[in-house]
């Protein structure tokens, strides 16, 4: 039997029992959808993260105190300025310290976050102030009260002028405010960058931190293609600064921006090949369903069979038969999940959420739904294939 | 030469110690062009033999020659395609598709005739339907025609391939005396073109219509007769109910 014969008659059977057919493939329509709409929001939470790992500079080589409980963080200020003497790949390097402290001045107060830095750290941000200046390494030397806010503090505290020779406090201490950062708009997050206020390293960690410890270094290498050199002798520098004999482990831990955004991603990943596997199982419960229906579908046409066999159908032709039919049943589930996985994806973005869903992906379920009615369609099929004729004519 | 021949056919059923025997031991030959009417009490083995003739089912033991072919080595395959090509099969109950127009149902056997590549499968399903006087019921579904169209589609069907014979069990069990002769007398024209008919019947005047009368009792032939009256068309009813 011809192929085009096969399937028409396929479409038939299956139209004949519109309501039946409906039901039968939903499981395959939620199945594929659900499949294709988890991963695609998967997908693009992960490509939010990178985005907004890329948005934190260009280079990025970060260094951090070391994982684990026991260990002891020993990064100071003392190695930054070692690492920008001595780091021929570094383009510039920062120190951090991070507090989240409530500001006081002009027309209120505020609650933000006061970073310590030094000069380079705008550079390495890709950076700039809008108004008046960012204070100096002289400044940052000499631990000055100087203080650069972002605009939504600047519009929060001094909404009506401008706050550039202004004094405000940051934990009780009287801070001049030198510039105001250009605004940067929130995050592929959706948290604010310019709820921020910036001091001297030095000053942050005399005043606001009771430790000399920083939170992290940040640099900048001096070209892409220099990372790894630049992230290799970082590492030398460090450890010779902390004076680690050549046995002994790092007492810091350095990562590229590659490597943050694939751990930042990691958990994103991880996260959608679990939702992806779940709806995954329910594609499975869907073929389950087809199988039942092809199952009782065989049974209620044992008759029809039966005449087949007795005109000359050959048992290949009614395997063929059944299994045409569950994967007709499967695929157009499947493309019905398809469609519908791109409308919902399509709403999902509407609302805010990013959702991604590649053409891959699409021709990977279409493909899947297909699989899953061989495999479910072929025990039936193979049922009605099996059946003697004589039998089959006999049945009502 | 004939077309038909079993020698020794068993058809056995095992029932753990119980044997049913529902051939045991058929002997007969049917020639090119005759019409054979099957006869025998209920339960005495014709539809086992029909079905053995139809390549539906394979005897137990005994040889099969359909048209000079011993089909004891057939495959499953080889046999559907003696059924296809070679057997239109006729049954009591029709046995049409459901739901299905009288020209699709007529098409089926071709659609599953391999060899038929470039045929016009409509148009032979439409002649065959024609030369069964249904060329105006195409597009009915077997709902929407009476017993006697219901049969005389399930007789196009078996038309179509041209097959060299064609096995009837009991065509006329389910239609009334008007419709039996209209079948019987579409039957005895096909013959006439050509075609060996095996019939079952337990109606004595439907026998009349076979040139030949084979009866059965517990899976064996007990008694065949010729018809003399070669010249008989319509059966005479003083002729009838002997069995
Ligand atoms: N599939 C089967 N299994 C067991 N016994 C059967 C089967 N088919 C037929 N028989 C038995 O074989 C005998 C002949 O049956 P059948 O050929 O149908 O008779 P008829 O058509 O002459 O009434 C009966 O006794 C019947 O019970
Ligand atoms: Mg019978």
């Amino acid at each position: 039997m011809k192929a085009s014969t096969l399937i028409r008659l396929s479409l038939r059977s299956i139209l004949r029992n519109r309501m039946r057919s409906l039901l039968t493939t939903l499981g395959i329509i939620i199945g594929v959808c659900s499949v294709i709409v988890m991963v695609a929001v998967g997908e693009g939470s992960q490509a939010s993260i990178r985005d907004n790992i890329s948005s934190m500079g260009t280079n990025l080589i970060m260094i951090t105190p070391p994982r684990g409980q026991n260990a002891a963080n020993r990064l100071v200020i003392e190695d930054v300025e070692k690492i920008r003497k001595e780091g021929a790949y570094v383009g510039a390097a920062s120190g951090v310290v991070r507090s989240g402290s409530t500001v006081v001045g002009g027309i209120g107060n505020w609650p933000t976050t006061v970073y310590g830095v030094e000069p380079d750290y705008l550079r390495i941000k890709e950076w700039n102030t809008g108004a008046g200046d960012f204070f100096t390494e002289r400044d940052v030397n000499t631990r000055v009260k100087k203080a650069v806010i972002g605009t939504t503090v600047a519009k929060q505290l001094f909404p009506d002028e401008d706050p550039v020779g202004k004094r405000f406090r940051i934990a009780n201490t009287p801070f001049d405010i030198v510039g105001v950062l250009e605004s940067k708009g929130s995050n592929a997050m959706g948290s604010d960058q310019d709820d921020i206020v910036m001091v001297p390293l030095s000053t942050a960690i005399s005043r606001l931190r009771r430790s000399k410890y920083l939170q992290s270094i940040e640099i900048s290498a001096v070209s892409e293609d220099r990372m790894d050199d630049a992230q290799a002798e970082v590492e030398t520098i460090l450890r010779e600064a902390h004076r680690l004999g050549p046995d002994a482990d790092n007492d810091f831990s350095v990562m590229n921006q590659a490597q943050i955004i694939e751990m930042a991603s990691s958990i994103a990943k991880t996260l959608t090949m679990l939702l992806g596997a779940i709806a995954g199982v329910s594609l499975l419960v869907g073929g389950i369903g087809i199988m039942n229906i092809m199952l009782v579908s065989v049974t209620e046409r044992t008759r029809e069979i039966g005449i087949r066999l007795s005109v000359g159908a050959r048992r290949r032709d009614i395997l063929r038969q059944f299994l045409t039919e569950s994967v007709v049943l499967s695929l157009s589930g499947g493309l019905i999940g398809i469609l519908l996985a791109v409308g919902l994806s399509h709403l999902l973005e509407f609302v805010g959420l990013r959702a991604i869903i590649s053409p891959f992906f699409i021709l990977l379920s279409a493909g899947f739904a297909a699989a899953v009615g061989i495999f479910f369609g072929y025990y039936p099929a193979h049922k009605a294939s099996a059946m003697n004729p004589i039998d089959a004519l006999r049945a009502d | 030469m004939a077309v038909i021949e079993l020698k020794g056919i068993k058809r056995h059923y095992a029932f753990g110690e119980v044997t049913v025997k529902a051939l045991d031991g058929v002997d007969v030959s049917i020639e090119r062009t005759e019409f054979v009417a099957i006869m025998g009490a209920s339960g005495s083995g014709k539809s086992t033999l029909m079905n053995v003739i139809g390549c539906l089912d394979v005897p137990s033991s005994g040889t099969y020659i359909l048209d000079g072919l011993d089909t004891s080595g057939a495959t499953d395959d080889g046999l559907a395609d003696i059924r296809n090509k070679k057997i239109g099969f006729v049954f009591q109950g029709f046995n049409l598709l459901q739901k299905t127009t009288a020209l699709e149902n007529v098409e089926l056997p071709l659609l599953y005739d391999r060899a038929g590549g470039g045929r016009n499968v409509e148009k032979e399903a439409r002649a065959a339907l024609e030369r069964v006087g249904l060329g105006e019921r195409l597009h009915h579904i077997p709902n929407q025609l009476s017993g006697g169209q219901q049969q005389r589609v399930a007789i196009a069907r078996a038309l179509v391939t041209r097959p060299a014979i064609i096995i009837a069990d009991e065509p006329t069990g389910n239609l009334d005396t008007e419709m039996s002769n209209e079948i019987m007398s579409l039957f005895k024209e096909l013959n006439e073109s050509g075609i060996t008919i095996v019939m079952v019947t337990h109606e004595a005047d439907i026998a009349l219509w076979a040139g030949r009368k084979i009866v059965l009792r517990d899976g064996r032939v007990i008694r065949e007769e010729h018809k003399t009256d070669a010249a008989a068309v319509r059966p005479l009813p003083a002729d009838g109910g002997t069995a």
